[in-house]
């Protein structure tokens, strides 16, 4: 088997609070290959999100890590905020879970990934405007050359989570951290915009962590699953190890919580 | 007769037109909607953002009057009740809103809170007021010596139960949930949704169930009401619309909704039984 693209191991993020230090991340580690997409899950004050923040190096001030993040062999934890600076948006990207306030409503929606772009590759504006209308393009805006000077109002919930998206692709990442980037969506545009990701993981070969409360969009989405609990891993293995035969009784008590909409109505 | 009956109801909202000088423009929220609600049973209304159903459920609440079009409850138009007339009416529909904290004044105690719609009728419980206030967070599945704790000691899915709690304080006739379950974690959801389903069969009132959440209306409703862009597009019973759906809209939405791979979900139950019976 080839190295793993992204690999982290025996993370804990610790918080100061007024009671003391606070784990809110405890010995947590997993792999990420190319073209491969976990998925972490669990309810609210899991950990699942500091994760994330851990692995950008945007945890609040105070907090402190321990353990190993690794992208492609080389370590990320520890790094100074320059250096952090230069990895995030361009090898790891992210997508938030509500786009409207990751976007500045002030500025364009091109001038916005122009200038993110330039920031880590440089080159002329000109070239910077044409990789932001394929970067539209590819995520399906139409007429995107004309809505590149649009601004983030003039766009609907689920285009301006296209961009978002098209925004952290331009940088071709190696990897793309997505954190609940549905949740605040209708249904009918939240499977429009999974299906968006699952087409274009499969075209760039982008590794993908998919963070998410919902059950049922993990299972979806997600090749390998991380359960969380209060900070814990509870269970980790492929979804089809995880939701047909879990382990922990925690992954359990959730699939029986989560209400379905195909078979039997539990009385 | 119905419990509450809508009989062709329409809002209509002034906006502002496009562009700084342009004449008010009026945005439709609801368009000509109509149903009726029996006692006992729970209708749901499902669509999504802009659909029109927290504007229909705030109507038939009369939170909000409507622009043309009746309400009417037990039999009585209370369109435009006021007085008296209203406050029967608000004895008898009590609302559960999605946020639990920003429905609960801070700084008022659990107590207080719960016992409130009696406070503003004008009613003296029988028993004094703690007796009252202790059994209705009995029924809710809270601890009653906690009466005289503040929200913010609650979690949120304690929270939303004192919000139902109070709505019972009435003994209601009808219940509305506008999204009253969205904002809990699924563990909780699932416990809440058991709770509000006991106390109806505790207490026959009706539910009108405001959810964008497909599957959680299922657990739920009997009759269902799929609204899109303010108009009813389609209602029946619940197994009519998650079986048999007749219009196009609620068929995309029910495809929409994301699923558990179904045959790895019926592999964990078969062996979550296997392991039960060894």
């Amino acid at each position: 088997m080839t190295a793993d693209l992204f690999v982290v191991e025996d993370l804990t993020v610790t918080l100061p609070t007024g009671r003391g230090p606070v784990d809110v991340v405890k010995n947590v580690s997993f792999t990420v290959g190319r073209d491969d997409t976990l998925g972490i899950v669990g309810e609210s004050g899991s950990g699942k999100s500091m994760t994330a923040l851990a692995v950008l190096g945007l945890l609040p001030r105070g907090a402190e890590t321990s353990g190993s993040i690794r992208l492609e062999g080389k370590e990320l934890l520890g790094r100074s905020e320059r250096e952090l600076q230069s990895i995030r948006g361009n090898a790891i990207s992210m997508v938030f879970q509500d786009p409207l306030s990751s976007l500045n409503p002030y500025y364009t929606v091109g001038l916005q990934i122009e200038e993110m772009y330039r920031a880590h590759r440089g080159g002329s504006r000109r070239d910077a405007r044409k990789v932001a209308i394929e970067a539209l393009e590819r995520v399906h805006i139409p007429d995107a050359g004309r809505r590149i000077d649009h601004y983030p109002h003039q766009f609907s919930g689920g285009q301006r989570q296209r961009i978002m998206i098209a925004m952290a692709l331009c940088c071709s990442p190696s990897l793309l951290i997505a954190d609940e980037p549905t949740t605040a969506l209708d249904v009918t545009v939240q499977a429009q915009i999974l299906e968006l990701m699952a087409e274009l993981q499969s075209t760039t070969g982008t590794g993908m962590i998919f963070i998410t409360h919902d059950l049922a969009v993990i299972s979806s989405i997600a090749k390998r699953v991380l359960v969380m609990c209060a900070g814990d891993p509870v269970e980790y293995g492929t979804a089809e190890q995880v939701f047909s035969d879990p382990h922990h009784d925690y992954t359990r008590t959730l699939l029986d919580a989560v209400p379905r909409i195909d078979d039997e109505v539990a009385s | 007769m119905s419990l509450l009956t809508i009989n062709g109801v329409t809002k209509q909202f002034v906006t502002r037109g496009e562009g700084v000088l342009a004449p008010k423009a009026t945005f439709t929220a609801v368009d000509n909607v109509s149903f009726e609600v029996e006692l006992g049973e729970t209708l749901a209304i499902v669509g999504e953002s802009g659909s029109g159903k927290s504007t229909t459920a705030r109507i038939a609440a009369r939170l909000l009057e409507p622009t043309s079009g009746t309400v009417e409850f037990d039999g009585q138009d209370v369109t435009r009740a006021t007085g008296k007339d209203l406050a029967r009416f608000r004895n008898n529909v009590q609302v559960v809103f999605q946020d639990p904290f920003s429905s609960l004044n801070p700084r008022y105690t659990i107590e207080r809170i719960v016992t409130a719609p009696l406070t503003y009728q004008g009613i003296a419980p029988k028993g004094g007021r703690r007796a009252f206030a202790q059994e209705l967070m009995e029924r809710v599945g809270l601890n009653p010596d906690h009466c005289q704790r503040y929200p913010a000691q609650f979690s949120g899915g304690q929270a939303q139960r004192i919000g139902i709690a109070r709505a019972l304080a009435v003994n209601p006739k009808l219940v509305i949930c506008d999204e009253a379950v969205s904002a809990l974690d699924v563990s909780i959801q699932a416990q809440v949704l058991k709770l509000l389903m006991r106390l109806q069969r505790e207490s026959g009132f009706s539910y009108i169930f405001i959810a964008h959440d497909l599957a959680v209306v299922r657990q739920i409703s009997q009759r269902v009401a799929v609204m899109n862009k303010g108009k009813i597009v389609e209602l029946g019973s619940r197994d009519q619309i998650f079986s048999d759906p007749q219009d196009e809209y609620t068929k995309t939405l029910l495809a929409a909704v994301p699923r558990i791979n179904p045959e790895w979900d019926r592999r964990r139950r078969s062996l979550g039984r296997a392991r039960e019976a060894s």
